[in-house]
């Protein structure tokens, strides 16, 4: 069963992919151990689902190289399309069929053996509850149901290595959280790799153990949520606005105690600390002190949302607003 | 064989359960020979005919008589009389009548005298079928005439005498050949063109290109399918058309035999050929804005609705590529004529290399990445 190579699961290397001139992957390098569940974390148009697509063998590198399992993505693209499994970002199961139907479609597809078609559906589509539904037309299916459908579908080869494009865009908050439940189960149970993409900030959080920030196409941070965290200066987030901003009003707070730095966003500062309660109550006396009113005043522990921020220097919610990537272009659907 | 199969088999499905789409990619062959066969197989009936007599001789009332008599039989035309030729002029350019009828003054004294007698058949030529149906059933009247009339004819004249080989073909059942590779067309259209696209749109291809399958796997798959479909609907054309046109004996096993054979070579042939067109189309609206200009480039110059030999030369090259020219005759040869085989075994053998050379031509063009 164990037929994994020695190495990491997945390395890339100075990858590259551009479309007349315009990098949309521009020299990423890093690597994934086995057994890793990693994140690929960024805004739309960041390059994400370009760099997934190469790792899948759908479209060559422009330049670099990246192995999967070992085999080169270029050179042996069939014995990487063996070993892994893949959800593209679009929801691409038949309506028309049954949620059994698309399955069995795809384990003859993968070449499974005949005698391990069936026992295999049967307990994948049982681990994404879906059971009960195996022979309902997907077209019934709500967001989330199709979802777990396609993850079950992209694992009836027993891969070692599984993409996931966006696996939750478009999906409620309680089938967002069901599609983390189905899939931290299914890594267990199946000892996975895991590559996925994201542009939640929670879902990295709580499912990647490391999470590489890509912003243009580039690799902006890598490394453990935790780690992401402590790696930014402050362990709060104090956003604060005043009833008026006098001169040099942001340099008096970065003299407040505990604050490690600010930036202020038209009336909005934005302050970090390492000691939230002591920097607020110092705010607010400094702000009584020059008959000042605190018009607003809120306390957080960091996100990654302020990794993001601070690596980026925008924030990962502007961003999702830019321009709408190219794959929508001829997508009917997009969940 | 596996992955084939299974491309196949999803396909099938999914067809089976989108039973509106099947029924449309019927209908509108159906519609079409129905109504075409009706409109163009008719005789045409109840002209009107104005005749201006300004001669009044013995021989006029003759002739006069004989016309009415016709008209009034086979109810072709209908006559009315006018005295003067200016008014039957006017009427004439109105739209009142479809033609005039000019008796010169003269007339009865020619004929007398064993001249040449002339009449005038003055018409709308605007509308050729009307124009045409005129022409001949006058040339018959002034023959019989001439035949029994007044001058015994001395000079040797040449008959010839029409044998024909089948029975009176009418206009629904010539064209039925044709709307049946019309509706083969439309399937492969449809199930090769539109919706091929549409799964590709969707990312449904990406989900099969992430597997190991080969480009020749794919494409098999896609074309037996395809071709799958578009024998369903050829086959409900062949016998529901058969039927509606009134075909002799339509469903004769050995007849119905050599029909399937044709049936499938026509769509292998056309839905290779679809593929092979879109194989690097990735925009929907594609397939739908290129349907129209395929069908009339395909469909009129392939024999379908008129004979080829009445084309000018650019269409006759065009008619010797087409697919469905050989289609056409195939059809044609069996379901009016019943030949046996090899009289159609040149059409098999053209469909089945322009099917192999499309199948090549698609695999070649074919991309395995996005
Ligand atoms: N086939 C393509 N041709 C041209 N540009 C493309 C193509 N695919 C993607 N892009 C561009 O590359 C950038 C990254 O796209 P993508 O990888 O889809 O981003 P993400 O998945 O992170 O949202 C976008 O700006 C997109 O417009
Ligand atoms: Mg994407």
């Amino acid at each position: 069963m164990d037929n994994r190579n020695k190495g990491a699961a997945i390395e890339v290397d100075n990858i590259r992919k551009c479309f007349n001139g315009f990098c949309a992957v521009d020299g990423l390098s890093f690597s994934v151990e086995h057994g890793e569940v990693f994140g690929l974390l960024g805004p739309n148009g960041a390059g994400k689902s370009t760099l997934i697509r190469m790792l899948t063998t759908l479209i060559p590198p422009t330049s670099g190289a990246a192995r999967v399992n070992g085999f080169d993505v270029a050179r042996s693209p069939n014995d990487v399309r063996k070993c892994i499994g893949v959800i593209p970002q679009a929801m691409t199961s038949d309506l028309e069929l049954t949620a059994e139907e698309n399955m069995l479609i795809f384990a003859k597809l993968y070449g499974v053996p005949r005698e391990r078609r069936r026992p295999a559906i049967e307990s994948l589509l049982g681990a994404v509850d879906l059971l009960q539904w195996a022979d309902k037309p997907v077209k019934n299916f709500s967001g989330g149901m199709r979802r777990r459908l396609e993850v079950a579908r992209g694992l009836v080869h027993e891969p070692q290595i599984f993409f996931l494009d966006e696996p939750t865009t478009g999906l409620d908050p309680a089938s967002r959280v069901g599609v983390w439940e189905m899939l931290m189960k299914l890594k267990k149970q199946r000892d996975l790799t895991i590559l996925l993409t994201t542009h939640y900030m929670d879902e990295a959080d709580k499912l990647c153990d490391r999470i590489a920030i890509v912003d243009h196409g580039k690799l902006v941070a890598l490394d453990s949520p935790l780690k992401l965290k402590a790696s930014i200066p402050g362990n709060n987030i104090l956003e604060v606005s005043f009833s008026e901003v006098p001169d040099g009003w942001i340099d008096k707070l970065r003299g407040l105690p505990g604050v490690q730095s600010v930036k202020s966003d038209e009336h909005v500062f934005r302050i970090n600390t390492d000691n939230g309660p002591q920097t607020t109550v110092a705010v607010m006396e400094v702000a009584r002190e020059h008959r000042l009113e605190v018009t607003s005043l809120s306390v957080q522990s960091t996100t990654l949302d302020n990794v993001f921020m601070f690596y980026t220097g925008h924030q990962l919610r502007d961003a999702l607003q830019e321009a709408p990537s190219m794959d929508s272009r001829f997508m009917y659907e997009r969940r | 064989m596996h992955r084939i199969l299974a491309i196949i088999d999803r396909d099938l499905r999914k067809f089976m359960r989108s039973p509106t789409l099947m029924f449309a990619s019927m209908l509108f062959p159906l519609v079409q020979l129905v109504v075409l066969g009706y409109a163009f197989g008719g005789k045409i009936r109840e002209l009107k005919v104005g005749i201006v007599d300004q001669d009044r001789g013995m021989p006029t009332v003759k002739l006069r008589e004989m016309f009415e008599a016709v008209g009034a039989n086979a109810r072709t035309f209908e006559t009315s009389d006018y005295t003067d030729l200016q008014q039957a002029m006017a009427d004439l350019r109105n739209g009142r009548i479809s033609a005039v009828l000019n008796i010169p003054p003269n007339f009865s004294r020619q004929a007398l005298a064993k001249a040449v007698p002339e009449i005038a058949l003055i018409e709308d030529n605007t509308d050729n079928f009307a124009a045409g149906a005129l022409q001949g059933i006058f040339a018959d009247l002034i023959a019989t005439y001439n035949a029994r009339g007044s001058v015994p004819r001395l000079s040797p004249t040449v008959t010839v005498s029409v044998v024909e080989v089948y029975p009176y073909v009418p206009y629904i059942q010539y064209l039925l050949p044709g709307t049946i590779v019309l509706a083969i067309f439309i399937s492969a259209m449809i199930g090769g063109g539109i919706i091929f696209i549409d799964d590709k749109a969707r990312g449904l291809h990406e989900g099969y290109l992430v597997t190991p399958i080969t480009k020749l796997e794919l494409i098999l798959g896609f074309t037996l399918s395809g071709a799958a479909k578009a024998f369903m609907s050829g086959l409900v054309l062949t016998t529901m058309g058969s039927i509606i046109a009134g075909i002799a004996h339509p469903l004769e096993p050995i007849r119905l035999l050599k029909l399937l054979l044709v049936i499938v070579t026509t769509a292998l042939a056309l839905i290779s050929m679809m593929f092979m067109l879109m194989v690097r189309v990735s925009d929907p609206l594609v397939p739908r804005a290129i349907f129209g200009v395929l069908n009339t480039l395909l469909f009129f110059p392939s024999g379908a609705v008129y004979p080829i030999n009445g084309f000018p030369l650019w269409m006759k090259v065009i008619s010797t590529i087409d697919p469905f020219t050989y289609a056409v005759h195939a059809f044609k040869s069996l379901l009016l004529k019943n030949t046996p085989l090899m009289a159609i075994s040149g059409d098999l053998l053209y469909l089945s290399i322009f099917t192999t050379i499309m199948i090549f031509l698609a695999t070649k063009l074919f991309r395995r990445t996005l």
